[in-house]
């Protein structure tokens, strides 16, 4: 049998950091995976620090011009992509907590380095 | 080892592209393979053929064609980042009726599956923030 045929998927965290409008990378990671979505990667998603607020719900950014994320977002589990985790310090920080754009699972600070850990790829944006 | 590289930040205005290119440079010199450069977001800059610091600065540009020549390198720019930000080849200048383009011939514009295929074929993939 060819070895390279049941090699395994490799793992690949995205780690969000931005806000979902103050920079343009936000929707540039989005984007990088709805790409990465498409060649069938296995990829989770971690969101930290001013990227949680990218998970509200009921945003309207076209009176500044730009395009929802959160739309973008909820669309990434049609392309197969369901893990969602989201720091809780960020959320406490930011005093939010649910009503959120896709199911997310809140983790902690031991938690998050296990996500590093059992990652063979980390992407950082 | 393969190692590919995603660099975020504008040249010139973040240490991001500098930190990548001491790094790659110490990459090749230690024996490792660089399997691919990927520039995404601002750092889609360091593609301009135009751009010109002072004498006693730098030549970010300059860097890059170096290690392409020297090594060969692949030095991906993600076009869609590329073309909204005006960095444009030929003939995404002729697509979107443009009268110039400014892509220096070191680097390639490509999609964002260049940056999956990195992921899938290196060992470590390491970026270099906004």
């Amino acid at each position: 049998m060819n070895s390279n045929a049941i090699k395994a998927r490799k793992k690949v965290l995205v780690i969000l950091t931005q806000s979902p409008y103050g920079n343009a990378l936000s929707r540039e990671a989005i984007d990088y995976c709805l790409a990465a979505a498409a060649f069938e990667q296995d990829l989770t998603l971690l969101f930290t620090g001013d990227a949680v607020l990218q998970l509200i719900n009921d945003q309207n950014p076209s009176t500044i011009n730009q395009k929802d994320l959160t739309k973008t977002l909820s669309a990434l589990p049609i392309y197969g992509i369901n893990q969602f985790y989201v720091d809780s310090n960020a959320l406490e920080q930011y005093g939010i907590d649910n009503d959120f754009c896709v199911p997310t699972i809140k983790v902690d600070v031991k938690e998050i380095s296990e996500l590093l850990v059992n990652a063979d790829t980390i992407l950082n944006f | 080892m393969n190692y590919s590289l995603v660099i975020l930040g504008a040249p010139y205005s973040t240490q991001s592209t500098t930190t990548a290119l001491n790094f790659t440079k110490a990459l090749l010199k230690n024996g490792h393979n660089v399997y691919r450069v990927f520039f995404y977001h601002d750092a889609v800059h360091n593609g301009s053929e135009l751009s010109r610091p002072p004498q006693d600065e730098l030549d970010i540009s300059t860097e890059w064609k170096k290690l392409k020549n020297e090594h060969d390198i692949d030095l991906v720019i993600c076009i869609a980042a590329a073309v909204k930000r005006g960095v444009l080849d030929n003939n995404e200048a002729l697509r979107h009726e443009k009268k110039s383009s400014n892509l220096s011939n070191s680097f390639e514009l490509s999609g964002l599956g260049q940056l999956v295929d990195a992921t899938e074929h290196s060992d470590r993939v390491i970026t270099f923030g906004p």
